[in-house]
């Protein structure tokens, strides 16, 4: 009964969507690059890079806009540096995806530690706030739940449309998902793979570090190292959940963000008293588990993701 | 064609050379090509053919040598530049994006990337009109991966109309048709070039080669040995050219069958996906004699091969090696009761590509004596059998430390027969031995199957090509959706008797007469 309440209640819809804006960012920049061919494992280093770029630029005076692009910007940095390793060179994706998450991760702190040499806990910005849509956010349990968001989160939900767009209705897109499915179909048209590649791993590493700095300029309004807490390695997950297809990582991120709000609720109420809380901690992990194992039985991987293409090999 | 077009040449390659380390794969070779003409670039496997055109599309840059497209020299190493020469390549292995539809495969880099949308109602519009110009029927909607392979080279051809190809290369176009497909690939080439197109027709099918062609180019060795009108020559000359000798069929000797080695009584095996599996199969492999598996391809061979290969078990019926029941059967045991296998598909499970031939010669053997001794590898025996198979089995290669994949089809196949045919074994499952070698590989995998069937195994050999079956087999089976025609001994059926059955027609009267 409590389970229904809390369902039905629409702060429960509205946390859903908050905690899956970064998710929402993050995967999308996944999903660019896996499309193209490339596995990031950057993803968690540069959501930590992002958080700490954006916030970082806001508290030295910058508007919260141009916070968004600091972190972007700071985010593609990363992206390059993934990019001219795994395309041109051909090195392990892998490999090379967990040194940008290292080296991301401790450059993001040697940098807090050089800004900030003496304080003990970090300082607070003035964050985005939430900005009721008119009209629309009149509309019961629907209106608070998804009209009164911070106007990051609808940015997440304006970008999976467009990248849906650009993917499934320009050529650029088609050259993209045919990098990532037979690259050399791609060379044989005269199209130059290197640059798809590295274009899309540069976008979407961007689009990961905005999914960093929401954390910081939108969810709160401070950053702590702990905060990205392997919402990189969801989004990898979330990817394959939606079968590398916008609209359906859009629902995946919002299903799990669903469960992780719902386990919190679920704490409080009765039935949290008797069960240790870490189990309601682990639920949206073991859900997430399931609902991929179902999920992605029929998903069709790009067929060159993560094979390197060297031009004129035998 | 008139003579005034025919003078016109839109293609012209000017000393061509290109080595790949110490391998010199082409060796100054100078072509033109006129308006309307159809060349073919013939030659063996390895003999430089593919690396030419790669240089002449642009996938390659030659290390010397200029190419030259309707009078202006195109830049090296651009396909771009090609493409918009107005060349257009069909590559022997196809560059098209499986999950990707007909209309974007075509699409593909026709419009600016950085256009804000794709007009598919225009593309689509377009690919309807030149396939019904040039007669190649598909579905501009269906995904790729669903097509066959002929429909799927009719996109590869509808890509390079769509971009205006004046010149189309073909490289080994006929290697993966049936000869249906193929009869539909030279009517559509010939429209092509009543339409004004020229075609280079890259092959080493003789048959082919004097049917569509109007000038043979032979290459050899990387170097180019001849050059004549198709109807001035023969396949006779054609194949000496190609090789450099006098080819001949090998001579069979009348066939002395033993014991049955290996015999399926009333055999079913579980349907693989939309190839069927066998249904109840009765057949016998016998001690000296080769037995032929004729059928189109995807009725139930792969079935038997895997059988017999140990990769499936039978769900019924009665499996006996030597007279014995089978009860475990896996790869392994199939290789330990001298089971030979030459795999249908030798890139693929055939071999490693980035192991060593020493590596893949022992790919059967490494886990026992002398390959290796209480869990350890014995390198130095491996590599010394290695260089044994390379020496009598004649694979040219730089060592036994090169990586296989660098080795032509044929050399490659050479390296399997020899890893197989060493144990002596006494039963051969030969599963398209020659699909894809030259003529002179050919001879050679032929005259080792009938070497062995002298010497008492039994050979099982399965092939689409009926010709092959003909000339090699002692019985001949035909297999039509997982079932077996009784046995027809060699002399008692003509192809197109054979072709009935291959059809699929009278199985259920046949099977009544056998038994």
């Amino acid at each position: 009964m409590d389970i229904l309440d809390i369902l039905l209640s629409a702060s429960f819809w509205a946390a859903a969507i908050r905690i899956a804006s970064p998710l929402i960012f993050a995967t999308l920049g996944e999903l660019i690059c896996e499309r193209a061919g490339v596995l990031n494992l950057g993803i968690e280093g540069i959501m930590v890079a992002g958080a700490f770029a954006g916030w970082m630029a806001v508290y030295s005076g910058t508007g919260l806009w141009t916070g968004v692009m600091v972190a972007m910007v700071v985010g593609m940095a990363f992206g390059l540096i993934h990019s001219v390793l795994t395309v041109p060179f051909g090195l392990s994706q892998h490999v090379v995806g967990l040194g940008v998450t290292l080296l991301a991760t401790s450059s993001t702190y040697y940098a807090y530690r050089l800004a900030l040499p003496e304080v003990t806990s970090p300082p607070k910005i003035t964050a985005f706030q939430p900005f009721e849509i008119p009209i629309l956010s009149d509309i019961p349990l629907l209106g608070p739940a998804l009209f009164a968001q911070t106007p990051m989160t609808y940015l997440a939900f304006v970008l999976v449309g467009l990248v849906s767009i650009v993917l499934y209705r320009t050529p650029l897109g088609l050259a993209l998902r045919a990098a990532g499915e037979n690259p050399s179909a791609v060379a044989a048209q005269g199209l130059s793979v290197t640059g798809i590649r590295m274009g899309a791993v540069i976008v979407g590493s961007g689009f990961m570090a905005m999914g960093g700095a929401f954390l910081t300029m939108s969810a709160f309004d401070s950053f702590f190292f702990e905060m990205v807490n392997g919402r990189g390695w969801i989004c990898i997950a979330l990817v394959v959940f939606g079968a590398w297809k916008p609209g359906k990582a859009l629902l995946g991120a919002v299903l799990f963000a669903a469960f992780d709000a719902l386990q919190i609720r679920v704490q409080q109420t009765p039935l949290g008293a008797d069960i240790p809380y870490q189990i309601f901690l682990m639920t949206p992990y073991v859900l997430s588990i399931l609902a991929l194992i179902v999920m992605s039985r029929r998903a069709e991987v790009p067929g060159a993701l993560m094979v390197p293409f060297n031009k004129g090999e035998r | 064609m008139t003579g005034a077009e025919a003078a016109q040449v839109v293609l012209r390659l000017d000393r061509i050379t290109k080595t790949f380390g110490k391998l010199v794969a082409n060796d100054a070779v100078s072509l033109s090509l006129h308006r309307g003409e159809v060349i073919a670039l013939l030659g063996e496997n390895g003999a430089g053919k593919t690396t030419l055109m790669n240089i002449l599309f642009g996938q390659y840059t030659a290390d010397s040598g200029a190419v030259e497209v309707f009078g202006r020299a195109l830049p090296p190493g651009n396909p771009r530049a090609a493409l918009d020469a107005g060349v257009g390549m069909v590559h022997q292995h196809f560059t098209l994006a499986d999950n990707m539809t007909v209309l974007e495969n075509v699409a593909l880099g026709t419009v600016p990337l950085w256009q804000p949308r794709l007009d598919r109602t225009a593309v689509r519009a377009r690919i309807t009109r030149l396939a019904d110009d040039f007669r190649l029927a598909v579905d501009p909607d269906a995904r790729v991966g669903t097509l066959t392979v002929g429909e799927r080279q009719r996109v590869e051809i509808l890509k390079a109309l769509y971009r205006e190809a004046r010149i189309l290369i073909l490289d080994e176009p006929t290697a993966v048709l049936t000869p249906q497909e193929t009869d539909d690939l030279f009517a559509t080439l010939r429209k092509a070039v009543a339409l004004g197109l020229s075609i280079v027709f890259i092959s080493h099918k003789l048959h082919e080669v004097m049917d569509i062609s109007d000038r043979v180019v032979i290459l050899r060795h990387g170097c180019l040995v001849g050059e004549m009108a198709t109807k001035d020559t023969d396949r006779h000359a054609l194949a000496a050219a190609m090789v450099g000798a006098e080819v001949s069929a090998p001579k069979v000797a009348p066939a002395a069958p033993g014991a049955a080695l290996l015999r399926l009584g009333e055999v079913s095996t579980p349907d693989q996906g939309n190839a069927p599996g066998l249904k109840s199969v009765s057949l016998a492999l016998r001690a000296g004699q080769i037995t032929g598996l004729a059928g189109v391809s995807g009725n139930g061979q792969a079935a038997l091969a895997d059988l017999i290969g140990g990769l499936c078990a039978p769900t019924t019926g009665q499996f006996d090696l030597d007279g014995a029941n089978v009860a475990q059967w896996s790869p392994r045991t199939a290789v330990q009761s001298g089971i030979a296998r030459i795999p249908e598909d030798r890139h693929k499970t055939g071999t490693i590509a980035d192991f060593n031939l020493t590596e893949n010669a022992i790919l059967e053997s490494y886990h026992t004596a002398p390959m290796s001794n209480h869990g350890w590898m014995n390198w130095a025996r491996a590599e010394a059998a290695t260089e044994e198979i390379i020496a009598r089995y004649d694979v040219r290669c730089p060592g036994p430390d090169t990586r296989i994949r660098l080795l032509s089809g044929g050399n490659m196949q050479k390296l399997i027969l020899g890893r197989v045919l060493e144990a002596a074994p006494r039963i051969i499952l030969a599963n398209q031995p020659v699909r894809g070698l030259d003529i002179g590989a050919v001879n050679y995998v032929h005259s080792q199957l009938l070497a062995a069937r002298a010497r008492g195994a039994a050979v099982l050999l399965i092939s689409e090509d009926l010709d092959e079956i003909m000339a090699l087999s002692d019985v001949i089976h035909v297999i039509s959706e997982g079932r077996l025609s009784p046995e027809f001994a060699r002399g008692t059926m003509a192809p197109a008797d054979l072709g009935v059955w291959m059809a699929g027609h009278g199985f259920d009267e046949g099977l009544a007469h056998a038994s």
